[in-house]
C-alpha cells in the first residue's frame, strides 16, 4: 500500500496551463468588461510559458508517469510546441473579429485554454482513460465555443449537431475500448501492445473493438463517412472559432490516431490499415468533388479539410507492409509533416477570411474575394500562396507534404492508391485556383479598405511567407518529424 | 439453481421489463419512474457482484439526485408526445431490420467463446473485512489521481460553458442593489421646490 508521489516534472506544462487557466478565470472575474485585454494577455502569456516549459524539459527521453497514464516523449513534445504556436496564432487572428461582434469575453479565452489543455492531455496519453478524458475536455470546450454566439440560430444549430454527433462518436470509441479491454485485460496502451504481441487468441473480439475505435477516431478526424458535421460546424461557427477548430484539433486527432493505432494496436496494423484505406479513399474523393460545388468559402475549406485529412491518413496506413514495420517511421513522419503543414495553411486561409471581415460583415463567400488584387495586392499574393500550397502546386510546403505522403504510399506498394490521390488532387486544384482567378481577374465587388490590427497583418504575412519558404527546406521538417518517432522509441 | 442464481434471474427479469417500459410508456413521468426501477435493480445486480460501494452510489447519486432532477424537468416541460411519436411506425420498417441485422452480426462475432464463464474466471473470494469503498478510494487517489483530476477539470469546463451559454443579464429586471440603497443621500430623495401659493 505504499504510495509514492508521481513524478510531476514531465507534466509540468500541463500543470502550468491548468493553474494559469484558473488564474485567468479569477482575473477576468475581477477585471470586468473594461479590462478584457487582461484575459487575452494572460492567455497569450500562458501559451508562451507552456512553450518555454516544454522546450526546456524536452530531453529526448521517454518518461511514463502517473501510474503509466501520461507519457512524455519527443513525439508529444514536438506536437505540443506546434500546438501552442497554432493556438497563439488563432488568438491573434481572432481577437478583433470576436471584439467587433461583442463575443470577446473571458469565457472565450478560458475555453480556448481548456481545449488546449485537453489537446495536451490527448497528445500525452498512454492510457485509454486519459486519452478519453483528454478528448472529452477538448470536445466539451469546442462545443461551447461553437455555440458562443448564442443569439444566432445558425450557430446554435451547428453546436447542437456537433454535440450530438460528438457524443455518439465518444460512445462508439468507449464501446470499442471496452472490447479491447475485455480481450487484453489492460487499459495501458503499451500494455495492450504487449498483450497483443504475446497472444492473439482473442483476435475476433479485438477486431470487433477495433472497428468501433476506428469509427470514433474517424469522426474526430472528420473523414468520410463520419464527416457530416464538418461543413455545418465550419460554416455555422463564428469564423474565429472555425479557425480554431480547423487547426489545433487536427493535430490532436492525429496524435490520437498515432497513440491508439500505433502505440496500442500496432499488432493489428493489417486490419486497421485496410479500414483506414477505405476512409482515406472516400474522403479524398468526396472532399475534393463536393468542394467544387460550394460558393461559401468556409464550406469549401471544410470539404477541403475532409480531403486533406483523408490524404494524411494515407501516410498513417502505409507503415506496415505484409507484417514488416520497416517503413513505419518514414510513413508516420510523412503523415505528421502533412498534419503540421495543413495546420499552417489552414491558419492562413481562415486568417484571410478574418482579415476581410469587419463588424457586421462576413467575408465568407467566394464573391467577397473578387478583385482582392486591386484592393490589396500584398494580401492577394499571400492568399495566392496559401491556395497554391493547399492545391499542392510546387514548390510550396503543401506540395512537399503531399509528395512525402505519396512516397510512403508508393513504398508500401499501393501504386493505385497514389495514382488515385494524385488524380483527385488535380480535380481539387480547380477550386483552389478558382479563388486565385477571382482575386486577380475579376473586378472588385466591394471596395471598402481593409482594416486590421498591425499584429494580425504582420503575422498573416509571416504565415503566408512561411508556407512559401518552408517549401525550400522540406527535408529539415521531415527530419524533425522522423526524430519525433525515432526519439519516441 | 441455488438462491444466488435465482436472485440474479429475478432481478434481471425486472430490469429488462423496466427498461422496455421506459421506452414504451405513454406517460413521460411513468417512463422516468420505470428508469428509477431499472437503476434500482441494476444496483441489486451490482450487490451480487460484491460491488457494494458502486451499488450504493448508483442508488444515492442516480436515483437520489439525477433522477429526481429528471422527474422535475419532465414535469415542468410540456412534452408533446403525439409529435414525438409521429412517423414511428413508418420509420420502424426501416429501422427494425437494420437493428436486428446489427444485433445478429454482433451476436455472431461475440458468441460465448470469448466472453463466456471460462474466459473470465471467478475472482478469488475476499475476506469478510474487505472494504470495497476503501479500495476504490485508495486507487482513485493514488494510481488514478491524474484521470481523477482531469475529470474535475471537465466538470469545471461544463460549469463555465453552462454559465457562458445561459447567463443573461436582463435589462428589464427591477432588482434592488442594497449598497446603493444604503448610500443614498437625503437630497437625492427629497427635492425642495419653492413655488408661490396658489388658490384652488
Amino acid at each position: 500500500m505504499n504510495f509514492t508521489i508521481p513524478d510531476l516534472y514531465p507534466a509540468s506544462a500541463e500543470i502550468f496551463v491548468l493553474i494559469m487557466a484558473c488564474v485567468v478565470l479569477l482575473v477576468d472575474l475581477v477585471a470586468g468588461k473594461s479590462r478584457r485585454w487582461m484575459a487575452y494577455f494572460l492567455t497569450q502569456l500562458t501559451l508562451i510559458g507552456a512553450f518555454a516549459i516544454t522546450l526546456f524539459t524536452m530531453d529526448g527521453r521517454t518518461v511514463l508517469t502517473f501510474a503509466n497514464g501520461f507519457i512524455d516523449d519527443t513525439f508529444s513534445d514536438i506536437l505540443k510546441l506546434v500546438l501552442y504556436f497554432s493556438v497563439a496564432v488563432v488568438l491573434i487572428y481572432g481577437r478583433s473579429y470576436m471584439a467587433e461582434r461583442r463575443l470577446e469575453n473571458g469565457e472565450f479565452y478560458l475555453l480556448v485554454l481548456f481545449a488546449t489543455l485537453g489537446m495536451m492531455v490527448l497528445i500525452s496519453a498512454s492510457h485509454f482513460l486519459t486519452l478519453y478524458l483528454g478528448l472529452e475536455l477538448m470536445s466539451l470546450s469546442l462545443y461551447a465555443m461553437v455555440a458562443i454566439n448564442r443569439d444566432s440560430a445558425v450557430c446554435t444549430e451547428a453546436a447542437m449537431k456537433y454535440f450530438v454527433l460528438g457524443a455518439l462518436a465518444s460512445g462508439l470509441l468507449l464501446y470499442g475500448i471496452s472490447m479491447i479491454y475485455g480481450a487484453t485485460g489492460t487499459l495501458e496502451l503499451p500494455g495492450v501492445r504487449q498483450a497483443l504481441y504475446f497472444n492473439s487468441a482473442n483476435s475476433k473480439v479485438l477486431v470487433f473493438g477495433l472497428v468501433f475505435v476506428v469509427a470514433g477516431l474517424a469522426f474526430k478526424l472528420g473523414v468520410v463517412p463520419f464527416h457530416m458535421w464538418i461543413p455545418d460546424v465550419y460554416q455555422g461557427a463564428p469564423t474565429a472559432v472555425t479557425l480554431f477548430i480547423g487547426s489545433a484539433p487536427k493535430l490532436a486527432a492525429f496524435a490520437m490516431a498515432i497513440r491508439l493505432l500505433v502505440m496500442g494496436l500496432f499488432e493489428l496494423a493489417e486490419q486497421w490499415q485496410t479500414m483506414l484505406m477505405l476512409l482515406a479513399v472516400l474522403s479524398i474523393a468526396l472532399g475534393n468533388l463536393a468542394a467544387i460545388a460550394q460558393s461559401n468559402l468556409k464550406r469549401m475549406l471544410a470539404y477541403s479539410a475532409i480531403s486533406h485529412m483523408g490524404f494524411m491518413l494515407l501516410g498513417v496506413l502505409s507503415g506496415v507492409v505484409a507484417g514488416d514495420p520497416r517503413y513505419a517511421v518514414p510513413a508516420y513522419s510523412s503523415a505528421m509533416f502533412y498534419a503540421v503543414s495543413y495546420v499552417l495553411m489552414s491558419l492562413g486561409a481562415f486568417g484571410m477570411i478574418l482579415l476581410l471581415s469587419r463588424a457586421g460583415f462576413e467575408a465568407e463567400n467566394l464573391e467577397d474575394f473578387k478583385g482582392l488584387n486591386k484592393r490589396s495586392p500584398w494580401f492577394a499574393f499571400v492568399m495566392m500562396i496559401l491556395m497554391f500550397s493547399m492545391a499542392g502546386i510546387p514548390f510550396f510546403v503543401g506540395f512537399f507534404a503531399k509528395f512525402a505522403v505519396l512516397q510512403a504510399v508508393v513504398a508500401a506498394g499501393h501504386i493505385w492508391l497514389a495514382v488515385f490521390a494524385v488524380v483527385l488532387s488535380l480535380v481539387g486544384a480547380f477550386y483552389y485556383l478558382r479563388v486565385v482567378k477571382l482575386m486577380y481577374f475579376d473586378p472588385p465587388a466591394d471596395t471598402t479598405p481593409i482594416r486590421a490590427p498591425f499584429d494580425m497583418r504582420l503575422l498573416l504575412s509571416a504565415n503566408g511567407l512561411a508556407v512559401a519558404l518552408l517549401g525550400a527546406m522540406p527535408q529539415a521538417i521531415l527530419d524533425y518529424c522522423a526524430y519525433a518517432f525515432i526519439g519516441g522509441r | 439453481m441455488d438462491f444466488k442464481t435465482f436472485v440474479f434471474y429475478f432481478l434481471s427479469a425486472i430490469l429488462l421489463f423496466a427498461a422496455v417500459r421506459v421506452i414504451t410508456a405513454r406517460n413521460p413521468v411513468h417512463a422516468v419512474l420505470y428508469l428509477v426501477l431499472s437503476f434500482f435493480t441494476a444496483g441489486g445486480l451490482w450487490l451480487l457482484l460484491h460491488a457494494e460501494f458502486l451499488a450504493i452510489m448508483l442508488v444515492l447519486v442516480y436515483i437520489g439526485a439525477v433522477m429526481v432532477l429528471f422527474l422535475f424537468v419532465v414535469m415542468m416541460l410540456d412534452i408533446n408526445l403525439e409529435r414525438l411519436r409521429q412517423g414511428f411506425w413508418s420509420n420502424l420498417w426501416v429501422g427494425l431490420p437494420v437493428a436486428v441485422l446489427m444485433v445478429a452480426e454482433m451476436a455472431l462475432v461475440l458468441t460465448g467463446r470469448y466472453f463466456g464463464a471460462e474466459a473470465l474466471p471467478t475472482p478469488p473470494p475476499q475476506p469478510a473485512d474487505y472494504s470495497n469503498t476503501k479500495e476504490l478510494g485508495r486507487i482513485i487517489y493514488t494510481d488514478y489521481v491524474y484521470p481523477f483530476e482531469l475529470a474535475s477539470v471537465i466538470l469545471l469546463v461544463a460549469i463555465i460553458a453552462a454559465v457562458a451559454l445561459t447567463l443573461r443579464r436582463r435589462k428589464d429586471t427591477k432588482y434592488t442593489d442594497p449598497s446603493k440603497q444604503i448610500a443614498v443621500k437625503r437630497n437625492e430623495r427629497v427635492r425642495m421646490v419653492s413655488m408661490p401659493a396658489e388658490k384652488e
